[in-house]
């Protein structure tokens, strides 16, 4: 079984994250970026895939220069290799763009099982997954919390507002996960050794057949007009309850008229 | 004016809040003209009661038996028949997905997680845990926006809501992915999570599944949704269908009410934009409170049930 799992580095969301004043993108320079925390539990995923049907993983990353950090760490868990889809040409690629670099590289790989998160962290758009198929012409079984894989038929559960549904389909398909799907490893001293030897290939656009107007700046159906800081929440009033606690949280909420 | 599709959200025959957001929101744009998939019937008085002048239905096994795809083929069909000036699709996982497909077929940009629109299409965003406003727009002729519950008030305003029934015509591309089983959990009486103008929300300090009955007691005396910390969802305390936070569900209510929750910043990335926001903690120095316009510091198994019995009183 040949499985692709698609990482993408973003800011670390447990820290201040910034866009910058010059052209709002994502400020990765200030930032501790780190691999998007739902393709950690796809990267999982793919692993336990793997060692229960054979085959080969291999990362797929598009992101700037310094995306290799993620990408070794990615591979110190465990995948066989990586492909980084990286050019200064990309910069400023929206969801739509980065969709279309994303497939070509997908069709050179040709993998029978796409695993990927459910979401990014920094974008949160939860679009990328179903782009990609309706790109590639696969099977998308999207928001799985659990996989079930029997010869070529994929069975996923995935929830949804009333409960949840199970959906089923066949090789190659891509499957979008959710956290709850999985506990991810943690690489191993081996596991980090290994990584630093394991291949990396590295692609273009112009090696994807992409022309420059297509993505970044020039082919962004996209634009950010401006951005500006939310004022942060300032603290209110605090009480200590000293046995009236209770009846002051009540005050409280009459006052604001929701009792 | 050009139409302006509104991608119903609907669930047991009756139709949802942000639907009702995004047929107000649609106004600016041009006229409203709902999009039902599946059962329109119980659903078309209300829309026309908030401004749909049409309603377009799609219905079907082809429709229901598949994942996602079809919907997209045929809202991209809709599209280049009514030439709109916007598609307007709740922020769901779902309607992202549709969003997702639908902006490959038109070649056209998606917005996500939208709060408002203006009538020039420009979409402002709050991103990054709700600490970032961002104004945006599609350069495309059909902007594609996912709209975020809770974004706007609904506003009644009478509309034809005449019924159009669409041709489904999917291709052997689109019955990739099958629908083979969909299970209904109980969700009792309590509104939506994501609707819900209060939510009470438990964390690690609710300490177990049991105890979560004190956060549901308050959050049926105040009418309100029950939400919960990764922390308890991932204990087990409650399921993982009501967190909050940066992976879990953004709300966006009236009051949020955090019972035992530090307010981890993956939290707040989740409820940072609510209205009013109360706290109950016993750690003082819990980051909840730098938030929180009312805070008590205290025992909740001391404070919640005092302002349970509080609130019975009083009504
Ligand atoms: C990538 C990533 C994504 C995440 N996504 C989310 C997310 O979506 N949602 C989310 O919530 N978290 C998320 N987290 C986890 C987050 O960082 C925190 O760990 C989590 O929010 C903590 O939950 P908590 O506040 O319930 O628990 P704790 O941080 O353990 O806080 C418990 C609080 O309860 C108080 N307490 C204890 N007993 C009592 C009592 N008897 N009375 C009153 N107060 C009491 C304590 O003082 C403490 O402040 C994420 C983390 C990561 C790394
Ligand atoms: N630049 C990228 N490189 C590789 N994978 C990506 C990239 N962007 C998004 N993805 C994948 O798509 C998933 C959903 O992303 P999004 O639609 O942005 O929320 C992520 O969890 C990743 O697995």
């Amino acid at each position: 079984m040949k499985i692709v799992v698609l990482v993408k580095q973003v800011p670390d969301s447990g820290a201040e994250r910034n866009l910058r004043a010059e052209d709002n993108t994502v400020d990765r320079a200030s930032a501790n970026n780190v691999i998007n925390e739902m393709d950690e539990y796809a990267i999982e995923e793919a692993l336990r895939l793997q060692e229960a049907h054979g085959g080969e993983v291999t990362v797929l990353t598009m992101g700037p220069q310094r995306a290799t950090e993620s990408i070794r760490k990615a591979l110190s868990m465990g995948p066989d290799g990586a492909v980084h889809v990286v050019d200064d040409a990309l910069s400023g690629t929206d969801a739509l763009g980065t969709s279309k670099v994303l497939a070509k590289a997908l069709e050179r790989l040709n993998a029978d099982v796409i695993i990927c998160g459910a979401e990014s962290t920094d974008a949160r758009g939860q679009v990328l997954p179903h782009m990609l198929a309706e790109r590639l012409g696969v099977a998308a079984l999207t928001g799985a919390r659990k996989l079930t894989v029997d010869g070529s038929q994929l069975t996923i559960e995935r929830q949804t507002e009333e409960g949840y549904e199970v959906v089923t389909a066949a090789t190659p398909a891509i499957v979008s996960v959710w956290d709850t799907i999985n506990e991810p490893r943690y690489p191993s001293f081996k596991g980090i050794m290994a990584a630093k030897k394991k291949p990396v290939e590295t692609l273009s656009i112009a090696d994807l057949g992409v022309d420059a107007g297509e993505v970044g700046w020039a082919g962004a159906q996209t634009t950010v007009k401006e951005h500006t800081k939310r004022p942060p929440r300032s603290a209110g009033q605090k009480v200590t309850d000293s046995g009236e606690g209770g009846v002051a949280l009540v005050d409280y909420l009459s006052s604001e008229k929701f009792v | 004016m050009a139409e302006v599709l509104v991608v119903v959200e609907a669930a047991g025959g009756a139709v949802k809040k942000v639907t009702l957001e995004m047929l107000t929101m649609a106004r600016s744009l041009g006229t409203p003209a709902a999009v039902v998939f599946g059962d329109a019937e119980p659903l078309v008085a209300k829309l026309g009661e908030f401004g749909a002048e049409k309603v377009y239905v799609a219905a079907g096994d082809d429709i229901a038996n598949y994942l996602v795809a079809p919907k997209a083929t045929v809202l991209a069909s809709l599209v280049k028949d009514v030439q709109p000036a916007a598609v307007l699709i709740g922020s769901t996982q779902e309607g992202k997905e549709i969003a997702g497909r639908l902006a490959v077929k038109l070649d056209n940009g998606v917005l996500t997680d939208v709060v408002s629109l203006d009538a020039d299409g420009t979409a402002t965003q709050v991103i990054f845990a709700g600490s970032t406003i961002v104004k945006s727009a599609v350069k495309g002729s059909v902007p594609i926006v996912t709209v975020r519950p809770n974004s706007l008030t609904p506003a009644p305003q009478a509309g034809a809501a005449a019924v159009s029934t669409v041709d489904v015509a999917v291709g052997d591309k689109d019955k990739l992915a099958t629908v083979v089983n969909r299970v209904a959990e109980a969700k009792g009486a309590r509104p939506e999570l994501t609707e819900a103008s209060i939510v009470v929300s438990g964390g690690r300090g609710v300490g177990s599944a049991e105890n979560f009955k004190l956060v549901e007691e308050l959050a049926d005396l105040l009418g309100a949704a029950v939400g919960a910390s990764r922390a308890a969802t991932d204990s087990g305390f409650y399921p993982h269908a009501f967190q909050v936070g940066q992976t879990g569900k953004t709300v966006s209510p009236q009051l949020y009410i955090a019972l035992g929750i530090s307010g981890a910043i993956q939290h707040r990335a989740g409820m940072q934009t609510s209205k009013t926001i109360v706290a109950v903690n016993k750690d003082t120095e819990a980051p909840i409170f730098e938030l929180a316009d009312f805070g008590v510091v205290g025992d909740l198994f001391q404070v919640v049930p005092q302002a349970a019995e509080e609130i019975r009183k009083r009504k």
